[in-house]
């Protein structure tokens, strides 16, 4: 076959595109695994080594830790930085340890090269310690003191260590509970009646009420200050009670250079001996490890701990966003196919609402910012919340408005593929049901917005994909590294539009890219973008099964 | 002399065609004089932006029967069938000029309203064009858009309106399925229940048949010919064997323009003008 005919066939086209879906797919493939990969094996327990080591400068030191990477280096390059390094080695490898114990060393990775080690170990008593602080901690325990006194040793030590832990997490979790819970309340109340006060006063200023009036209202409120001031006073006892009981035990642990550590028992969270452990234990411990992840709180400026209060975040925000994103991009639509006179200013319009999708979206950010925030929010404060001021409620970044921004930028999809819906209608239904003395209005809602419903949804999906995994314009208007509160919880009106938020993708950004400890963040990071996806993933695929299931309702004459 | 032997040899072909379609029948010829008469077209002209559509039509539309409209595409016959309910005011460049009058009453009155009339005048289409909703749904929505919410009265519409157009006994089992399960032709009898179903004046067809197969164009025809008795029926038709066989007046239009009219049997076996002949014949085009 001639060149020519090869390419009158068509196959260099069909396998230009076959080449082109193939790369796509590989690049698609590649980087889910990659991040399932990083993410998943991150919470897997690995074995934990012990080995000596003689530098080359004649020190002796015993390592243990678990390895995290390893690397083969050109020998030159140490000889290069001073180290001592026989001429007839190439190559030489070194491992990175993490050894943890950040309050014993200051650092936890430490990079050692494999010259000079010897064979490695896995002790089955070495023990790994996830701590509330200072990461974690490896070596080896000793006994656990109860007030100062030997209560465990030896073999007893493991079983004993278990259910103090267990204990020490009971407490430590009805002390988390008072301080979140009741205390959040007794607080969240007070800043009410201290807001009550401010307005009596606002008030009074204004002319709007008497003194007596104010006394009279402002008796009540201290009347209610005091009941308050009580009600902590009890809490705080209680707490003081648990701390006591909490700081009871203490765990005595060697670390690698032969000292003896103390530890207390409220700090740890887990003591795990990984090298004792089989695969199912393992697995157990996988699976534990991963729900805590996925519904507990960040430690230790993000590096540790769970993602709950991002995954919260980010949810809420697409939801409130696709509260108002629909009905307002849907209006819209429906105005401009079916109301609007056709015309140039029409074609203008339009055009201008479909470029508004390719504007940057730190544009949306800054606008988010200057308009919603300060204009509206300022506004806002200033009418309805003036007795917080100088403190801003709505004129500060938030939830509401980084729903709102994300609303305006997810706007031009749902208003194309509206209207997209609406122009497919066949126009033998409109007539059906105006030749039936419908008027025009009746058969919008009737019979053709009920039949576009499935392209809203489309337009829908389109926009929660695009919203879920913005990250540059939410950290102007309302994203935040760590947020105290989740943006729903029991207090009264329950749903702070106002409070500020975090979201996965700026956890990303954060933990990967601002963090202090950029080894212990590395997983994370994986198992971060990892969450993200599958949110995306999950929220598409809820939003494309009601759509399917709308578009086997109006089968036939839809899209 | 050799165009009376042309003529004489045309309307011998002019029986061959048509005549067996009225052997069977008790037909007699009818008189527009004797009838009540339910529409009247005054000077009508329509138009398209520059382009005129309808050239003055004048016809007077007789009551309970079937009036049909013949002739090639783009004759103009849709656009006046639309004239009677209006639906050409969906159209931007349409102008109107001229009367049609419903009961003695001008639609293009400014009074009028326009949702009023078309409940007065409803319409089938040439595709079939069911809601998306179930059957039940399709035949109660003219009756819920008038505001009637009662059960008992909707449940007695539906099987009313589905039982005059031939349909109750192949859905009443389904009802509350979606329309769009049914076959063409029923969904073209669904269509004809729903426009039945407020009880109209007049209905109008739009070729209704033209997209059917042939078992279900006849149960459509049978069903006109059982409508008539109390409904004033216009029906378009390209079918000219459709047209002999449903209607009583016959309405032969080219060009914008009404070229013949009168009762069936007399137009299509003794047509006035040459034109209808050679249309009827199939010496048009």
């Amino acid at each position: 076959m001639t060149l020519k005919n090869w390419f009158k066939s068509g196959s260099p086209w069909v396998w230009l595109n076959a080449g082109a879906i193939a790369i796509s797919m590989i690049m698609v493939v590649g980087l889910l695994a990659l991040i399932m990969v990083r993410g998943f094996s991150h919470f897997w327990p690995s074995p934990i080594l012990m080995t000596d080591l003689t530098t080359h400068d004649g020190r002796e030191m015993r390592i243990v830790g678990e390895l995290s990477r390893s690397q083969v280096l050109p020998a030159q390059v140490l000889r290069d930085a001073g180290v001592p390094i026989d001429d007839d080695i190439q190559l030489v490898t070194r491992h990175l340890i993490k050894q943890g114990n950040r309050d014993v060393w200051g650092r936890d990775f430490v990079w050692y090269p494999e010259l000079g080690m010897t064979q490695w170990t896995y002790p089955r008593d070495a023990m790994r310690l996830e701590r509330r602080e200072w990461g974690d901690f490896y070596g080896f325990p000793v006994r656990i003191l109860e007030q100062g006194r030997t209560v465990a040793e030896g073999d007893q030590l493991w079983p004993e260590l278990q259910q103090r832990i267990r204990r020490a997490n009971d407490i430590f979790d009805e002390i988390r509970r008072i301080e979140r819970r009741e205390i959040g309340n007794v607080n969240h109340r007070m800043e009410r009646v201290r807001l009550s006060e401010r307005r009596l006063d606002l008030q009074l200023r204004e002319g709007r009420i008497t003194v007596a009036e104010r006394d009279q209202a402002m008796a009540d409120l201290a009347a209610q200050r005091l009941v308050l001031d009580q009600e902590y006073a009890v809490l705080q006892a209680r707490l003081d009670a648990l701390y006591k009981d909490v700081r009871r035990d203490t765990l005595v642990a060697q670390v690698m250079d032969g000292r003896e550590w103390e530890i207390p028992m409220a700090q740890i969270i887990r003591a795990i001996q990984p090298n004792d452990m089989n695969v199912l234990s393992k697995t157990g411990l996988y699976l534990k490890q991963f729900w805590e992840f996925m519904s507990g709180y960040p430690r230790e400026a993000n590096t540790e701990g769970g993602i709950f209060p991002a995954i919260f975040g980010t949810v809420t925000m697409v939801f409130i966003m696709s509260i108002i994103v629909t009905p307002f991009g849907v209006l819209a639509a429906i105005y401009l196919r079916e109301y609007a006179r056709q015309g140039p200013l029409l074609r203008v319009i339009r055009i201008s609402v479909y470029n508004l999708a390719g504007v940057p979206s730190i544009v949306f950010g800054v606008f988010g910012l200057g308009f919603f925030v300060y204009f509206m929010g300022g506004a806002i404060d200033r009418n309805f919340y003036p007795e917080a001021l100088p403190s801003p409620t709505f004129g500060t970044p938030g939830l509401m408005w980084a729903s709102f921004t994300l609303a305006l930028l997810t706007l031009p999809v749902v208003i194309v593929a509206t209207e997209e819906g609406l122009s497919r209608i066949p126009s033998t239904i409109r007539h059906g049901s105006l030749a039936l003395g419908a008027t025009k209005a009746e058969t919008l809602w009737k019979v053709v917005v009920p039949l576009a419903t499935p392209a809203m949804m489309t337009g829908l999906i389109l926009a929660i994909a695009r919203a879920a995994g913005e990250v540059a314009p939410l950290m102007l208007v309302g994203v935040v590294k760590l947020a105290p509160t989740l943006p729903i919880d029991g207090n009264f009106p329950f749903i702070h539009l106002e409070r500020k938020i975090m979201h996965l993708g700026f956890h990303i950004f954060d933990v990967g890219f601002q963090s202090p400890n950029v080894e212990a963040a590395q997983p994370l990071v994986y198992a971060t973008a990892l969450t993200l996806v599958v949110l995306i993933v999950v929220l598409n695929l809820t939003a494309i099964s009601i759509r399917n299931h709308l578009r086997e309702k109006y089968r036939g004459e839809s899209d | 002399m050799d165009g009376m032997t042309t003529m004489t040899e045309q309307n011998t072909m002019t029986h061959g065609v048509t005549a067996g379609l009225f052997e069977n029948t008790e037909r007699k010829r009818l008189r527009l004089a004797d009838e009540t008469i339910a529409l009247e077209v005054q000077d009508l002209n329509l138009y398209y932006g520059e382009a005129q559509a309808l050239k003055r039509i004048s016809m007077k539309v007789a009551a309970k029967r079937v009036t049909a409209f013949i002739g090639p595409s783009g004759c103009g016959k849709s656009t006046l069938l639309r004239c009677f309910n209006r639906m050409n005011d969906l159209v931007d460049a349409c102008r109107i000029e001229g009367k049609i009058l419903l009961e003695g009453e001008d639609i293009y009155d400014r009074k009028v309203d326009v949702a009023e009339l078309r409940r007065r005048v409803g319409m089938v289409f040439q595709k079939p064009n069911p809601f998306p909703k179930s059957i039940y749904e399709n035949v109660a929505y003219g009756l819920r858009l008038q505001g009637v919410r009662d059960r008992k009265v909707l449940d007695e519409v539906v099987e009313r309106s589905l039982r005059g157009a031939a349909l109750w006994d192949e859905v009443k089992d389904r009802l509350h399925q979606n329309a769009f399960g049914l076959s063409g032709g029923q969904q073209q009898r669904l269509v004809i229940a729903r426009s039945i179903a407020i009880e109209p004046e007049v209905i109008l067809l739009d070729e209704p048949a033209s997209a059917l197969d042939p078992i279900s164009t006849a149960k459509i025809e049978e069903l006109i010919y059982e409508l008539k008795e109390d409904y004033t029926i216009l029906i378009v038709t390209h079918n000219m064997q459709q047209a002999a066989r449903v209607s009583d007046y016959t309405a032969y239009m080219y060009l914008g323009e009404m070229i013949e009219y009168g009762d069936t049997m007399t137009l299509f076996t003794n047509p006035r003008k040459k034109a209808t002949e050679d249309y009827i014949t199939g010496r048009y085009g």
